[in-house]
């Protein structure tokens, strides 16, 4: 099965700059699907983005975040050919993880 | 003073004119060029292969947010699946490639063709269908999910090759292509218009924040991630929600009527080439 994550990264200067998007659902938990019923919440929580061992980033999503989000940020100290990698953890205790390489 | 009026009354003639003109001839050939004359004089500054990618050859404030869009696609998972869709064999062994020729890939072009042995066209979501049930498997929704996942890879990897859609001389194909440009062309639904009426008529102007895709070309970039569907949809989803957009009563996807305008409007592209899967707000 193919990664949920799309990563890219980019070294210009001392500036990294990350762009990423996730394959997920991101219900909300309020919403009704066509019989009626709610659709049980289900979104991710935690977005880690890690370089060289240490946390760049961290998102802390919840039910209003849309689905398949996309999230892009900068950093200072990444180098080309570096691995950055990124992980989600959602409330159903699914996650799903990727490393890339900075170019 | 007077005479820009006088070529403004010649443009405004000539666009009323024009549709009406396609629509009435059944000479494909004419229809053709009358149809891409039409488009070229209204859209003089967009270049001819551009009109693939709809609004965007139509609005520079779109196009930009468009790019940026293009840098992390958002179809990008579909053509994934629909990769590792192709790549896993059926229960009887044989997979995807083994419906189509070239194994199915760089073929988007050529569909939908015209099928003298069964006398209909044949759309590249009904030959994927048609392939699963052949083959034992329970058919999918044309609309969108498993289906624009296929299409969506078969079109990636036909990106750049130009429509080569053939009538053959024969009266059922000319018959379909017919009734195709006839259902463009006719009006429907409460609101009362016709596919032509957004596509041709009101080519680049706004609807509410939209802007209206021209009709040349149009399924060129096909499926598509359609941000207010939140997902893919193929061009029997276009179809059926253009028809509800009207306040008519939409066909079954896949219906003859469908499949004969998709016809019409692949007849009417060739030459332009593949861009899809695209993105759409």
């Amino acid at each position: 099965m193919a990664s949920t994550i799309r990563v890219r990264a980019v070294a210009s200067g001392d500036v990294t700059e990350v762009q990423a998007l996730v394959q997920h659902p991101m219900d909300s938990g309020f919403v009704k699907d066509a019989q009626g019923n709610l659709i049980p919440p289900h979104h991710i929580e935690v977005v880690d983005f890690q370089h060289a061992g240490k946390t760049v980033f961290t998102a802390l999503w919840g039910p209003a975040v849309a689905k398949d989000p996309y999230i892009k940020f900068n950093f200072k100290g990444g180098q080309k050919g570096d691995d950055i990698s990124v992980s989600w953890v959602d409330n159903k205790g699914e996650s799903d993880s990727l490393t890339a390489k900075i170019s | 003073m007077l005479r820009v009026i006088a070529v403004l009354i010649a443009a405004l003639f000539l666009a009323g004119a024009r549709p009406a003109a396609a629509a009435d001839a059944i000479n494909p050939d004419a229809d053709f060029k009358a149809f891409r004359d039409y488009f070229t004089k209204k859209f003089p500054n967009v270049p001819l292969n551009d009109f693939v990618n709809g609004p965007y050859s139509m609005d520079a404030g779109l196009r930009k947010q468009w790019e940026a869009i293009e840098d992390f696609p958002p179809y990008d998972f579909a053509v994934d699946r629909g990769k590792d869709m192709f790549a896993t064999p059926f229960k009887n062994g044989k997979t995807y490639g083994d419906c189509f020729p070239n194994k199915g890939i760089g073929i988007r072009q050529d569909y939908p063709y015209f099928d003298l042995k069964t006398g209909e066209v044949i759309t590249l979501e009904l030959a994927l269908n048609r392939c699963r049930e052949t083959n034992g498997e329970a058919s999918y929704s044309y609309v969108k999910d498993e289906m624009a996942s296929l299409t969506a890879y078969m079109a990636f990897t036909s990106r750049g090759k130009p429509f080569d859609i053939k009538i053959p001389n024969d009266p059922r194909a000319r018959a379909a292509y017919e009734n195709g440009a006839k259902y463009f062309y006719s009006r429907r639904g409460q609101l009362n218009f016709s596919c032509a009426s957004c596509h041709v008529q009101s080519a680049g102007e706004h609807i509410r924040t939209e802007v209206l895709a021209p009709a040349l070309g149009i399924l060129a970039a096909m499926p598509i991630y359609r941000s207010e569907w939140g997902g893919m949809g193929t061009i029997s989803r276009r179809f059926v929600t253009c028809n509800s957009q009207v306040r008519g009563v939409p066909l079954d996807p896949q219906d003859e009527n469908y499949r004969d305008v998709e016809y019409y409007l692949s007849y009417m592209a060739n030459g332009l080439p593949i861009s899809g899967p695209g993105a759409r707000p």
